[in-house]
């Protein structure tokens, strides 16, 4: 047994030595570009409602501009284009809301054979689910945290 | 049946590989076997609702030639014998429901065409059957929905994973004689080196491919120079250089005469990482490129190693590690 664990020890460093890495630089420069990319559209609709209703208060706009992000990423998933521009953008798609709308879009056209109830209905957060809980999970904790700072 | 050294049979009576029939998805087609590659498909889900029906569907056909090409009709067949990578084997069992002969299914990931070929020779060898079917098939997107994420799911594989292929082939194994001869089969042991992450098979899979290879040539006495051609399975071209150093330390070279099929079926202009994997890799090339270059005698002896990464997404996800097996059969041309 003890041989046989320094063996997949000798032979897991071995593959860590010989597997290829991914590049660093250029990983952080597409995900530089395509994430800037995107806060730049977001924006410019933010800049271009804001020109059309001066008195609409700046977190409406953000709600504004969230939900047209959401829409075109949803699109661009259904026509199969959002995988394309991901693989190359990595977290500089996944990062903004758009990584969000790619994985439950994607989802639900995926498991659509599987019926509405079984299939959309509980497939549909199979990505997404686990960052939901999570979100849910730490604003108890910061919650928390600020009513015990109020407290003092 | 005649039993050499520990794990190695040699098939005493004569068995054959009598037909052969292949189907492969589009980015097969435009791939290093191109030339070889005799029936493709542009359309994945083969004008079905759903990936798993086209795959179904393509599974027929790859049957349908197979028979063909062998001059039989299917009442001919004595057992079907055969696999996929999709859960509970469904799209061979639906298969072998339209088919209506006796069916096993086999379930060795990767290396079911070579585990089904090697227990139908045995069963042609021990003289009960005269024509069995063998034929697997793998689906990059029903594969990719069961074990990874969803098609349209935009996110980065790793530059070590490998790239599921749409393709399949099928064979009939007969005591008829023919040009390709089944002589020795070599069923492997599991061997798991600890390799736990799921995209990177190759490293998973090269110990059994090493273990069954070594352990072969101690059995036959032989060497890899004895050999025109010896083509593992589905190891990528990560994997096939950790074979290659692998079998190095035991004593043998292997040289130009080795390939790996996953590392070659793309061509390089295709995106496919290190290469492809899956059931139909090793089973569609065999029915193509590797039995053409026997026939035409470029190739007189053939060892070929498939090898399959035997986890489930299940005991992945509870952190085990990757359990692989390599099966070989090595083919002659009389």
């Amino acid at each position: 047994m003890e041989n046989t664990e320094k063996r997949n020890e000798e032979y897991l460093l071995y593959v860590e030595r010989e597997t290829p890495k991914t590049g660093w630089f250029n990983s952080l420069l597409h995900a530089f570009l395509v994430g800037g990319m995107i806060c730049c559209l977001g924006q410019m609709f933010g800049d271009i409602i804001k020109a059309y209703n001066p008195t609409m208060d700046m977190l409406r706009v953000s709600a504004w501009i969230s939900i047209i992000i959401i829409t075109i990423t949803i699109l661009l998933t259904a026509f199969g284009v959002f995988d394309r521009i991901a693989k190359f953008g990595g977290a500089g798609t996944f990062i903004p809301i758009s990584g969000f709308a790619n994985s439950i879009a994607s989802c639900a056209i995926e498991f659509k054979n599987e019926g509405l109830v079984f299939g959309i209905g509980s497939k549909m957060f199979f990505v997404a689910g686990p960052v939901i809980v999570n979100g849910v999970a730490y604003s108890i904790i910061v919650g928390l945290v600020y009513s015990l700072i109020l407290l003092f | 049946m005649k039993r050499l050294g520990k794990q190695t049979l040699e098939v005493v009576n004569n068995c054959y590989i009598i037909g052969r029939g292949s189907l492969v998805g589009e980015k097969e087609k435009n791939g290093t076997f191109r030339k070889y590659m005799e029936y493709s498909t542009d359309d994945d889900k083969m004008g079905e609702k759903t990936f798993e029906k086209g795959e179904r569907k393509m599974l027929r056909l790859i049957n349908k030639r197979a028979i063909k090409d062998a001059e039989l009709l299917v009442d001919d067949i004595d057992i079907y014998l055969g696999g996929d990578l999709m859960n509970q084997l469904v799209s061979s069992n639906y298969v072998a429901e339209v088919l209506q002969v006796p069916f096993v299914g086999i379930y060795s990931a990767c290396s079911t065409i070579t585990a089904s070929i090697g227990i139908a020779a045995s069963l042609i060898d021990g003289g009960g059957f005269k024509n069995i079917l063998c034929s697997t098939i793998s689906h990059f997107s029903s594969a990719e929905r069961q074990y990874r994420y969803p098609l349209e799911f935009g996110n980065q594989r790793q530059s070590y994973s490998q790239w599921t292929v749409t393709a399949g082939g099928g064979f009939v194994i007969s005591s008829k004689k023919s040009p390709i001869k089944i002589t020795k089969i070599c069923f492997g042991r599991v061997q798991d080196f600890g390799v736990v992450d799921i995209a990177n098979m190759g490293a998973a899979m090269a110990p059994a491919a090493c273990d069954t290879l070594c352990n072969f040539f101690a059995d036959t006495k032989t060497k890899p120079s004895d050999y025109d051609f010896i083509a593992t399975g589905d190891l990528g071209k990560l994997g096939s250089d950790i074979l290659r150093d692998l079998m190095k330390k035991k004593g043998f070279l292997l040289e130009q005469n080795y390939s790996d099929i996953g590392h070659s079926i793309y061509s390089f202009d295709e995106e496919s990482y290190q290469g492809g994997s899956g059931a139909g890799c090793s089973a569609s090339v065999l029915a193509t490129y590797i039995i053409d270059k026997l026939l035409d005698g470029t190739f007189k002896k053939v060892l070929l190693v498939a090898t399959g990464a035997l986890m489930s997404t299940i005991s992945n996800q509870q952190g085990d590690s990757i359990p692989s097996v390599a099966h070989l059969i090595e083919l002659e041309k009389s």
